[in-house]
């Protein structure tokens, strides 16, 4: 899985949470909280999102990794590249 | 036609989850009624086997038409039969706070009553608000599977419809507006504000989390809702009803959990029983609440019988919430979001994280001092989280 294809799991599933957002206008630096009006259950139901369909554990201490698009795609290049070694 | 509100006299039915020769069971979600605040799920208080509808779909029939005739007791066996809904509406309360789920539309219209569907493809694509007219079967005589809605799901064409566009802000505004402008008319409101040092709830939450999947991880709020339920059993003048000039304590514990909808709307359904929930239940309940509220599936009871309500502003936001009465309930606690702030603890300042909890009550029905005892109670359940 490249880079692109990870954002489009990341869009995927923050445009369940978000329908109305476009996500082509998001800053991939931003706080996806504040940029997206996101809440604590919102959040919960993405990381839960990405698990399922992923496969991979993410502990909550982990979670501020994942508030940025660009943080995101790190952190999942880097876990779903360990999962293939 | 059960009574969801006061000024409703009459409702539309608009989907029959059921047919003659189904058995149900008393909670059962047997059909959607639009009220001009929305479209409702109808449960049924009666078990049995449905005999037969008497109301047939999009008709307009008065608050008290039988809908549905159940036969009730064993297999083949003629029992009496009782009729759906219409011995429901004497229980539930005359004024229904209108706010919650006004501006609900039905999911499903006219035409999707003929689509040959799975119920678990049917449940699909109502949580998410698919039309399923719009999708194409692969199953028995074209029938849509659960695998057939997910997969629309996933393609672009179903971008539109995932968009709530049954949930409509304006009319859920307008009955926010008269809930809270009642409210404000008619309940002389007490405010109390309470500090207290939640460090060890944020602690336990981390340490349970980390063995759990995220489907399992609690959240703070499941803690907050469940300190309350626990608080007003010593309480019970904070959760009933103001009716006809008196209160009326509720014996059970059902928590209204206010919800923000994206684009600026808001409701307060109901957490049954919250009091006798573990805190997985509970914490699973609630997601599956804020999930149907967010799409537009709220159920008939629990729009009517919120008992008190719960205000989380959650991580963002500010320190302090201070809630207005959801008539005819008589309470509403608001936990602002948890800060660190430097702290006393054992004669030594340190950070801690600390929260507002607030409660707005009603003076008719309480005080500032049992208010007080009330807020204080919360504080210390809040204190032994694995308790809870």
């Amino acid at each position: 899985m490249n880079d692109i294809d990870i954002y489009k799991v990341l869009q995927e599933e923050l445009n369940n949470i978000a329908p109305e957002i476009d996500m082509s206008g998001i800053d991939p630096a931003a706080d996806l909280r504040e940029a997206m009006d996101i809440d604590s259950m919102d959040l919960l139901n993405f990381i839960t999102a990405l698990h399922r369909r992923l496969g991979i554990d993410i502990p909550e201490i982990d979670y501020p990794k994942l508030v940025t698009l660009d943080g995101a795609i790190t952190y999942l290049r880097a876990k779903l590249g360990s999962i293939k070694v | 036609m059960p009574s969801l509100g006061a000024d409703m006299e009459a409702g539309t039915l608009v989907e029959w989850l059921v047919k003659p020769g189904d058995w149900v069971k008393r909670g059962d979600v047997v059909a959607v009624v639009e009220t001009q605040k929305g479209a409702i799920e109808i449960e049924t208080f009666q078990a049995g086997q449905i005999e037969e509808i008497l109301v047939n779909l999009h008709s307009k029939v008065p608050v008290g038409t039988a809908l549905a005739r159940i036969r009730q007791g064993g297999e083949g066996r003629a029992g009496p039969t009782a009729v759906v809904s219409a011995p429901a509406a004497p229980t539930l309360p005359p004024a229904v706070p209108p706010g919650v789920a006004p501006a609900l539309r039905p999911l499903v219209g006219g035409p999707a009553m003929g689509v040959r569907a799975s119920p678990a493809a049917r449940r699909l694509a109502q949580e998410r608000g698919i039309d399923l007219t719009t999708v194409t079967g692969s199953g028995p005589v074209g029938a849509i599977t659960y695998a057939d809605v997910e997969r629309f799901w996933s393609t672009a064409a179903s971008r539109e419809t995932k968009r709530p566009s049954w949930l409509d802000l304006n009319a859920m505004r307008t009955a926010i507006a008269a809930a809270m402008a009642r409210s404000k008319r008619e309940i002389p409101h007490y405010y109390l504000e309470h500090q207290v040092d939640v460090t060890i709830c944020e602690q336990w939450l981390v340490q349970t989390n980390a063995t759990l999947p995220p489907d399992s991880r609690l959240l703070f709020a499941a803690l907050s809702i469940k300190s309350v339920a626990l608080a007003v059993r010593r309480f019970p003048a904070f959760n009933g009803f103001y009716r006809d000039n008196k209160f009326e304590p509720a014996s059970a514990v059902n928590v209204g959990v206010a919800i923000a909808i994206r684009g600026g709307g808001l409701a307060a359904p109901a957490l049954h029983d919250a009091d006798r929930l573990s805190l997985a239940e509970l914490m699973g309940r609630m997601r599956d609440l804020v999930q149907r509220t967010r799409t537009g599936r709220i159920r008939s009871s629990e729009i009517s019988d919120p008992t008190i309500t719960v205000s989380s502003l959650g991580e963002r936001g500010v320190e302090t919430l201070y809630g207005i009465i959801y008539p005819p309930q008589v309470a509403i606690v608001g936990f602002g979001k948890v800060v660190a702030r430097p702290w006393v603890v054992d004669g030594a300042i340190g950070p801690r994280s600390v929260i507002d909890i607030t409660l707005s009550g009603d003076h008719r029905v309480t005080d500032g001092h049992v208010g007080a005892l009330f807020l204080a109670e919360i504080g210390k359940l809040l204190q032994e989280p694995s308790k809870l």
